[in-house]
């Protein structure tokens, strides 16, 4: 796409008439490796949710003195893996860095992170990704530890209570760095549902964790000053923040007020970006090398070994279901992305029922699992917000509280095989989630099987016949007005009627006429 | 030997002493002990002495264990101490600083986890100059300790207790920490071995961080033979510490081989290290490269041009790291008693920081403004290449010419207290010969080899190539058995 200014459909026009520069936008996102079993630097829990205020710490990564941080090795590997999926170089060695500041949720008052100081040093740079018709170019990725939690406590800024909880700190983190590549909002939300999904894939993060996908933007208009925004919370905040910066820079432009550069926060509530009370943090962090943590080789072999480890990444899966298995691109799309029903689908599957498989897991299952998340997340937030020691139900697989692999495959095996009726088949899922019974109870429970006995439609499609004269008559010429009385023998049958059986009766009834 | 002299045993003769029933661990340690309170009071080696009863529990255990033929390790009750910026469990560690006074040790560092398992017990923490800045450990927040051989002198330092306790008696062997001499220099002072292994070679998991990158914990014994001991039970892999050196085998013995000689080793002479020395020190050097001759070394003079950038290259890396590595004393999670009342976290910091002394208050400043976006060109990054000159330069000596470089310890002669304490420039020049075996990362050793006429120690120092450690203990055995006999130390 064009990356000149100019007449380009990312160049918009304010009410003054001017036309503004083109937007600007690199991300910096940070995403905690939550499947990891420990921390960065030391044997404590990657994901400490669930626990107790500083319960998941040890004198590593509490910074005692005389510690020192133990490089967790599945961490580089995983990094490594990132780095290759995003299209990085991966360097033949890595080292880390100190990044010097004073904040309390940091226990060393320096930050474990990584750098290009002494050339390419991260654990990747100089990728680049197709997103949305556009490449964006990754600028380096790197692994740093998480710095704690900051509590804040009591009603006025006066009398607040500041407390840490250090649980966090130290978690493995994968930070990605962006080239200021975006088009446009629809291009980072896209390049953001495809990292999200590249990471659940990889079997690094699982991005539903409250907090384990951050990302800050820097926006700015071209040939202007860069505004950094921190403070957001999810990625879809990120898109709104983001339409609003662009929208506040334009107007600023559009004034011939020089846009400040800032840090800014997103403000949630407000939905706005305001400027951080913090003062802008000082660049001075005085990186040192971290001699603590010697250089790391990553050899051709390793990478080889780390290729040959990777999983089908997100868009060959969705090949495989398109090109093995007929599905429908679309449907595709839709069922590859999402790392839990792409594995449930591979698990169900046979080549009979893939297609009908994939229909259900789309249209039924996870309108099914999101109903049921959002019945569930008004007790979690209540537990979270208790705080205490409560330990806070560990959430499974959401899909498979809700059904069986078996029992879907048996669902799928009756649709393919025409047995049941697709709109059985969903009323079938959910009362097979609601109660936990077979589909064989479910189906003679609720008579969901098909009507295929012929004396048994033969009245049904008698009465739709003399309720429809007009059609009835159409139906003979015109093959769509057929169809149109199969729907209507449906919808007396709700939907249980064989749809093959159907048209034969119909056809012969109205030739019999 | 008589019941009142047991204490003055080497560690060989201690190890042997206890096994053959000569003495039991529980006497010896029990004299160390009498030892101990009457000698404190004159040199203020230990800043804590362990709980007496507990540590002659252990040693009857010990002896139990003896008579009953089990296994008691290698030290066997053997009475050591440690440098109070070595981690101990539920035991204090100040560093010899305010800052961390209400500090108890959650863990054990490696080195004391493996002189446990070899059967030593740590009957003090030594003093020693706050957080191991300093060469005299007059800049300990609990008062210097005093050197044996002289009370109104400086130890040395920074691990001065430690030093002067093994000096006087009050431990059969100390472990101390060499991050630019801290180990080899009060041990020339004292006249005791000051063993420096090389980096990587001695965990560092619990040895409390000043200048990360460059630090060992260290040996000091009466003899070289002891400090290989000491070694052999502290050295290895450890997988607390990644910078441990795959090649360093957990209880590999350093005492094997330890008898060889120098037959046919080459050995320079640092002239750098050697041309400004007080002469009673250089003739001490000269004598003793004859005494190496005799025993079958060949000894010439040698020039290392990047010796005369070594103390401010060292001096700028240290207090880098330094400002680094000592800024997580923010009294937050552990440290003193300081309400946070009145406060907000940057004012608390500074309030909290102010307990640190003027030598790390200075150090930690300096470090700040050298690694500093707009001054580490100048300073820092400059070091650095210092350091990678340095360090090509030796290698390039050792690979081509040297098997040994010899040099005095220190320069001078030891001092009184108080002499120099006004003056840090002046002492950071007696850093000069200790500092490059740190910025290299190779092994070295002080010698105790002479007296001067005034009665004050003169070391000898030998550095060798990385991992050449059992070839420096070899050396240093062949001139501790060719010196010229030591007075006794004055009591």
């Amino acid at each position: 796409m064009s990356r000149d200014g100019g007449s380009g459909d990312a160049t918009t026009t304010t009410a003054a008439g001017t036309a503004a520069p083109r937007p600007v936008i690199g991300l910096e996102i940070h995403c905690q490796m939550t499947s990891l079993k420990s921390k960065l630097f030391c044997p404590c829990r990657a994901d400490y949710r669930g626990m107790g205020p500083n319960e998941n710490v040890c004198p590593v990564c509490m910074g005692m003195p005389g510690t020192l941080p133990r490089l967790n090795a599945e961490a580089v590997r995983k990094g490594t893996m990132i780095a290759m999926a995003l299209g990085c170089a991966i360097p033949e060695r890595i080292s880390f860095f100190r990044k010097n500041y004073f904040y309390p949720d940091l226990p060393k008052n320096f930050q474990i992170t990584q750098l290009d100081m002494y050339g390419d040093t991260c654990i990747g740079g100089r990728g680049s990704i197709l997103v949305g018709g556009g490449d964006v170019g990754i600028r380096r990725v790197q692994l740093e530890e998480d710095p704690g939690r900051m509590i804040y406590e009591g009603a006025s800024a006066r009398n607040r209570i500041s407390l840490v909880d250090y649980n966090r700190a130290g978690t493995p983190l994968v930070e990605i760095v962006t080239e200021p590549d975006f088009e446009g909002p629809r291009q980072l939300r896209l390049f953001l549902q495809m990292l999200s999904d590249m990471v659940e894939n990889l079997g690094v993060c699982n991005p539903a964790l409250e907090g384990a996908m951050r990302a800050d933007a820097n926006v700015s208009l071209e040939g202007g000053n860069r505004v950094e925004i921190k403070n957001i919370s999810s990625f879809h905040d990120l898109e709104k923040a983001v339409v609003f910066e662009i929208a506040r820079q334009e107007a600023q432009h559009s004034r011939d007020l020089e846009v400040v550069q800032e840090t800014r926060h997103w403000d949630a509530a407000r939905k706005i970006t305001v400027p951080s009370r913090l003062k802008e943090e000082e660049k001075g962090y005085r990186y040192l090398l971290e001699a603590d943590i010697p250089w790391v080789r990553i050899d051709a072999e390793t990478v080889e070994s780390l290729k040959s480890r990777m999983p089908e990444s997100v868009s060959e899966k969705r090949e495989r279901f398109v090109s093995r298995y007929m599905i429908p691109p679309q449907v595709a799309d839709v069922l590859s992305s999402g790392k839990l029903y792409s594995d449930l689908f591979d698990a169900a599957r046979t080549d009979k029922n893939a297609r009908e498989l994939a229909n259900i897991i789309t249209t039924d299952l996870m309108g099914l699992v999101m109903a049921a998340a959002a019945a569930t997340a008004p007790a979690a937030d209540r537990d979270a917000a208790d705080g205490g020691g409560a330990q806070k139900k560990r959430h499974g697989d959401p899909a498979s509280d809700v059904i069986s692999v078996d029992g879907l495959r048996e669902l799928a095996d009756a649709v393919a095989s025409g047995n049941m009726a697709r709109n059985s088949a969903k009323q079938a899922l959910h009362e097979m989630a609601k109660t936990g019974k077979s589909l064989a109870e479910v189906s003679s429970e609720m008579d969901l099987g098909l009507v295929s006995d012929e004396s048994e439609l033969l009245g049904v499609v008698q009465s739709v016949i003399s309720e429809e004269p007009q059609a009835a008559k159409q139906a003979s010429s015109n093959p769509n007005t057929v169809n149109y009385l199969v729907g209507k023998v449906m919808q007396k049958t709700r939907g249980k009627a064989d749809p093959q059986v159907t048209l034969d009766l119909l056809k012969r009834c109205l030739s019999e006429d | 030997m008589n019941h009142s002299s047991i204490i003055r045993a080497s560690a060989l003769e201690y190890v042997r002493g206890v096994a053959s029933g000569e003495f039991t661990a529980e006497e010896f340690l029990s004299e160390t002990l009498s030892r101990i309170e009457e000698a404190e009071a004159r040199y203020n080696a230990y800043l804590r002495v362990e709980d007496g009863q507990k540590l002659l529990a252990r040693a009857r255990e010990i002896d139990r264990g003896i008579r009953s033929g089990q296994k008691v390790g290698l030290l066997a009750g053997m009475p050591v101490s440690i440098k109070d910026n070595i981690c101990m469990r539920g035991s204090r560690t100040t560093c010899g600083s305010r800052m961390l006074e209400g500090f108890v040790a959650p863990y054990d560092a490696t080195a004391v986890s493996r002189l446990h398992a070899e059967g030593g017990i740590i009957v003090a923490k030594a003093n020693m100059d706050e957080f191991a800045m300093g060469l005299t450990t007059e800049f300990s927040a609990y008062g210097p300790s005093r050197n044996p051989w002289n009370t109104g002198y400086v130890p040395g330092g920074s691990s001065g207790g430690s030093a002067a306790a093994t000096a006087a008696f009050e431990c059969v062997a100390s472990l101390g920490s060499d991050t630019g001499g801290s180990v080899r220099n009060p041990a020339s002072f004292c006249s005791v071995v000051g063993y420096k292994p090389t980096y990587g070679l001695v965990s560092r998991h619990g040895l409390v961080s000043y200048a990360n990158s460059i630090e060992q914990i260290g040996p000091l014994a009466r003899t070289v033979s002891d400090a290989a001991l000491v070694l052999g039970v502290i050295a290895g892999r450890d997988t607390h510490d990644d910078t441990t050196a795959d090649a360093a085998a957990a209880a590999d013995d350093y005492l094997e081989g330890i008898e060889g000689g120098v037959e046919g080793m080459r050995v320079g002479i640092v002239d750098e290290m050697t041309g400004g020395a007080d002469p009673e020190v250089a003739r001490a050097v000269e004598r003793a490269s004859k005494d190496l001759e005799a025993a079958g070394a060949s000894c010439e003079r040698t020039s290392l041009d990047m010796v005369g950038y070594s103390v401010p290259s060292y001096y700028t890396i240290t207090a880098a790291e330094a400002a680094s590595n000592l800024a997580r004393y923010d009294n937050l999670r552990y440290g003193y008693d300081l309400s946070v009342d009145g406060y907000e976290f940057n004012s608390y910091v500074a309030e909290a920081r102010g307990r640190f002394g003027p030598e790390v208050t200075r150090r930690m400043i300096l470090g700040g403004y050298v690694s500093s976006a707009g001054h580490a060109g100048r300073y820092y990054l400059k070091a650095l290449k210092v350091q990678a000159k340095l360090t090509r330069e030796v290698a390039d000596a050792f690979a081509s010419s040297y098997d040994i470089l010899m040099a005095p310890t220190v320069p001078i002669l030891p001092f009184r207290i108080g002499e120099k304490s006004d003056d840090p420039v002046s002492l950071f020049m007696v850093d000069l010969n200790t500092v490059t075996a740190n910025l290299t990362r190779r092994p070295a050793v002080s010698v105790p080899y002479a007296v001067s006429a005034e009665g004050l120690p003169i070391g000898v120092q030998m550095m060798a190539d990385s991992m050449q450690d059992k070839a420096l203990l070899r050396a240093a055995r062949a001139l501790e058995k060719r010196r010229a006999p030591l007075p006794e130390v004055p009591d």
